[in-house]
């Protein structure tokens, strides 16, 4: 054990307390320590008064300031939308066919429906545009329901096969299994494939199979499978395959049918948003 | 100088340090809590807001089953950014009747406090059996088995009982009805007027377009109603909250 020195001469108080004789010199806080700390307090006081603090009764202190985080999203966004507000309405007014002509409006009508695609259409779509099995590649120039400009904003604001928007894109291809016989459906897929230019699994089946088309499929998908965009039939004719063209997954398509559904874009986009994205999306490639 | 005195009192009786400095320490607490329980301007009160319906509420026992919290938050923060991306912020009263609250701390996949309607039933479908499907960078785990695990919905009552012992307002007819209620969600051929005056709102249908329900059915009917109570239409925060 060391030994306690004797308190000397010139040594500050020691605070009184004694702890098995050991005691505590009763030195004064540094300087910078004691000012930062009542500078703190000072702040704290500013801060309380400034901003929302104290609980009351119904509510808290609201601060001189009147800062609330609601208020301050609302203001960032007003700020935002002030700011793009004029080119939003050119937008909005403009002839859709006439967008591409002028470049600063077609300019920021597509870098705004980048970021709109990316936001609401890439989970389906695709980030890149080249959508998946069961979702349309938008890259291509096949399109189901029209490629033309006016026909992407229709088919953006309305969506298709929904329930939530009366003009939605509408239309069912009825699941041959409960009408064909799966000699039938089989028949009519070998017909089909020879559309685009296959060779077909069983060649004596194409024959009654294009009868068959011309009753049953024809109507939609017209008489040499070229398809219809005002039914959104999809052409038969080409190598693009929507949910894949192989024998096996055509005749699935035809036993149970298969149909997409887009929900209407026009109760969470602006008219300038729904705009900007179909001409995003009329430019990437495939637009007519 | 004479409460310092007494310093001594304190500091050489243990006990007497314990329950004071408890004492401090719940002050401190009280007054930070306390007020959020009675303050009207926390407590916000919205139309649109129901007890989660048997089968969403079965979904979203599922969600917290498979550890769905762990990646993704339901909490959209009062952001630019985060408004742009997800929708309107999250207000508190959406979360009034979750037990235990889903608004999680880490977004490893987006938040979910608005996907509801923001895809359709299919894409759930195609997104829980292969994510990497529809979302080619995602790392989210397959989660095909859902579909094939039928349910008949043999507790929720019994699990309805247990959030209504913590203050969801499920009333006697909800309880007696949870079965059937249960069963004609996922059935658009049931007779599911009921189950509409009870939960106003709830989305009846297959949702995933196969026979029976199974946990992906219940799954996507709670994912499909998230964010979808309150109508942002009609409805203007208060900025002051």
């Amino acid at each position: 054990m060391s030994e306690i020195p004797p308190k000397q001469e010139g040594d500050p108080n020691t605070t009184g307390h004694s702890w098995d004789g050991i005691e505590e010199f009763d030195n004064p806080m540094p300087r910078w320590w004691l000012w930062t700390f009542y500078a703190t307090i000072v702040w704290g006081i500013g801060y309380v008064i400034a901003y929302p603090a104290w609980p009351l009764v119904s509510s808290a202190t609201a601060g001189l300031l009147g800062y609330s985080t609601r208020g301050e999203v609302a203001v960032e966004i007003a700020a935002v939308e002030e700011a793009n507000a004029g080119i939003n309405a050119e937008l909005a007014a403009a002839e859709l066919t006439e967008v591409s002509a002028n470049t600063e409006l077609n300019t920021y009508a597509v870098s705004a429906g980048a970021a709109v695609f990316r936001t609401w259409c890439a989970q389906c779509h695709g980030s890149g545009a080249a959508g998946f099995v069961g979702y349309p590649n938008l890259l291509d120039d096949a399109w189901l329901w029209g490629g033309d400009i006016e026909a992407i904003y229709t088919t953006i604001a309305h969506g298709i096969r929904n329930e939530d928007d009366p003009d939605a894109r509408f239309s069912i291809m009825p699941a041959y299994g409960e009408i064909f016989s799966e000699e039938e459906i089989a028949q009519v897929v070998n017909y089909a494939m020879t559309l685009s230019g296959r060779t077909p699994q069983d060649a004596s089946l194409v024959e009654p199979g294009s009868a068959l088309f011309a009753d049953n499929c024809a109507a939609c998908h017209g008489d040499n499978g070229l398809g219809n965009t005002e039914l959104g039939a999809p052409n038969l004719s080409d190598a693009i395959w929507l949910y894949g063209g192989d024998y096996d997954t055509l005749i699935e398509t035809v036993t149970y049918s298969r149909y997409g559904v887009m929900p209407p874009w026009t109760q969470r986009l602006s008219e300038a948003e729904i705009r900007a994205v179909a001409l995003y999306v009329h430019q990437l490639g495939g637009g007519e | 100088m004479s409460i310092l005195t007494k310093h001594k009192a304190i500091e050489t009786n243990a006990t007497l340090l314990l329950v004071l400095s408890f004492l401090v320490v719940s002050i401190g607490g009280l007054v930070q809590i306390v007020p959020l329980f009675y303050l009207e301007n926390t407590i916000e009160e919205v139309e649109g807001m129901r007890p989660y319906s048997p089968l969403e509420l079965a979904g979203r026992d599922i969600y917290i089953r498979e550890g769905c919290y762990v990646c993704h938050s339901q909490m959209i923060r009062p952001m630019r950014d985060e408004v742009e991306r997800y929708g309107h912020y999250s207000l508190a009263a959406e979360s009034m009747y979750d037990h235990p609250f889903q608004w999680g701390s880490k977004r490893t996949g987006p938040d979910l406090a608005r996907v509801g309607g923001r895809y359709s039933d299919d894409w759930h479908i195609d997104h829980l059996r292969n994510p990497k499907s529809v979302v080619p960078e995602s790392i989210m785990p397959p989660y095909g088995f859902l579909e094939r695990t039928l349910i008949d919905g043999e507790y929720i009552g019994d699990l309805m009982q247990t959030h209504a012992i913590v203050g969801v307002p499920y009333t006697e007819e909800m309880l007696a009805e949870a079965r059937a209620d249960f069963r004609a969600q996922a059935d658009p051929d049931s007779d599911f007027d009921g189950l509409l005056e009870r939960y106003p709102g709830a989305q009846v249908r297959n949702f995933d377009n196969a026979p029976g329900i199974s946990e992906a059915d219940a799954l996507i009917a709670y994912l499909q109603m998230l964010g979808t109570l309150v109508d942002f239409s009609t409805f203007t925060p208060d900025a002051s909250r």
